[in-house]
């Protein structure tokens, strides 16, 4: 099985879930409760388990020979077609929780339209993905509430997180140059569908929490090229370390 | 044939869930099936409860384990994600085996979390992740206990 149109487009997606998963686990240890230790490692999980199973179906597409691990482990950041949002820095807890609240809302509306998806594989990440996302949002929506509610100090940072991390909203709904075929042979779902949906979530989580949200200027894009900041690529050596220094390495 | 694939369910249904090791993967509906392919060889067919559940493995090498003690060679086990795993697909004794070790069963759609202990449904959630992905942590408000519940998916 090749098929490189495919392939691109389901690598892109394992990306997303790889990166923001593999940033949430940075919390382990640090998280400022233990309840949210708890939450942030499940859905850092939750993120990877999906990453996983497209990875194994984008192996399949490519049909190189290469394995979850190849794809995850071997590649360098110019080859990571995530979006340029999930791999912006934790930052404080806000900032994580505007980056979740960000694509979350994306999130689930794009897997509730892929449950539908004429490609089996595809859908069938999809309906576990969409469940364990429904969880998600509610805990990016409920944290937004309380900080942007909270203190004069915790709705300051969660108002500068809400506009520091903006310019990497537009990419969410950006279409690579395949992914129109996609959508229109019923594999992928259009994303500019997803907008009012996201535009719904945004702006009643941002009022219920008394936030402000930002005009459009500039919007960050390239993510899906592979043109990412240099802070993707730090991540990536400290993710990738031990099968580079041990290529294959198994546990 | 039939009496390979039956030998191969009794051994593999007995599998433990690491994480909630009273329960087995047949009650929780982890275990899809057991079936035969043309050549004879035994197929086990797993779904897991979440897309990033740890035990899977586990519980991928405790089944060939199983496999290999009840001298079936040659087995495969496949993962398989259609259709998507579901709290409702824990079994009655499933349920039962949950509440007696003090977790509540995952409520049906429109129910209330059950208090283990007291058996109350006056009961309020207090994080919706607990120390793994499948429970929530939860108070009965009547015997003021704090519990794990597993979560409807
Ligand atoms: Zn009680």
């Amino acid at each position: 099985m090749s098929d490189p149109t495919l392939f691109q487009y389901v690598l892109g997606l394992a990306d997303d879930q790889l990166v923001l998963g593999h940033r949430l686990s940075q919390w382990t240890g640090r998280a400022p409760i233990l309840e949210e230790e708890l939450a942030l490692g499940n859905i850092a999980l939750d993120l990877i388990g999906q990453a996983r199973g497209l990875y194994q179906y984008a192996g399949a597409l490519e049909g190189a020979g290469r394995d979850e691990d190849a794809l995850a482990y071997h590649r360098d950041a110019r080859g990571y077609l995530n979006l340029t949002l999930v791999e912006q820095p934790n930052g404080d807890f806000a900032q994580t929780i505007a980056r979740q609240l960000f694509y979350t809302a994306m999130a689930l509306p794009f897997w509730q339209a892929m449950t539908a998806s004429t490609d089996q594989r595809l859908a069938a990440v999809a309906a576990k993905a969409e469940k364990e996302t429904a969880y998600h949002l509610r805990h990016a929506t409920e944290w937004t509430a309380r900080l942007g509610d909270g203190t004069d100090e915790s709705h300051r940072r969660m108002q500068a997180a809400i506009n520091q991390l903006w310019a990497f909203t537009g990419e969410l709904f950006e279409m690579i140059a395949a992914e129109a075929g996609l959508a229109a042979a019923g594999i992928a779902p259009d994303r500019k569908t997803l907008r009012a949906a996201w535009d719904r979530t945004i702006d009643a989580t941002l009022s219920d929490a008394s936030l402000t949200r930002p005009d459009d200027s500039w919007m960050a894009e390239g993510g899906r090229d592979g043109l990412h900041g240099e802070d993707l690529g730090h991540m990536l050596a400290e993710m990738q370390s031990l099968q580079r220094m041990h290529p294959g390495l198994q546990w | 044939m039939v009496v390979a694939t039956e030998t191969a369910w009794a051994a593999v249904s007995s599998v433990s869930d690491p994480e909630l090791p009273p329960l087995t993967i047949a009650d929780l509906g982890v275990l899809r099936g057991v079936d035969a392919d043309a050549s004879g060889r035994i197929i086990v067919r797993i779904t897991p409860t979440y897309s990033g559940c740890p035990a899977m493995t586990v519980i991928q090498m405790e089944i060939e384990t199983a496999l290999a003690k009840a001298g079936i060679k040659n087995a495969r086990v496949e993962t398989e994600l259609a259709p998507a795993w579901s709290s409702a697909d824990i079994s009655a004794e499933g349920r039962a085996k949950l509440a007696h070790m003090g977790i509540a069963p995952p409520p049906g759609p429109g129910a209330s979390v059950t208090c283990p202990r007291c058996e109350s449904t006056v009961t309020e959630e207090l994080s919706r992740f607990g120390a793994t992905a499948c429970k929530s942590l939860w108070r009965c408000t009547s015997c003021l206990e704090p519990f794990e519940a597993f979560k409807a998916l």
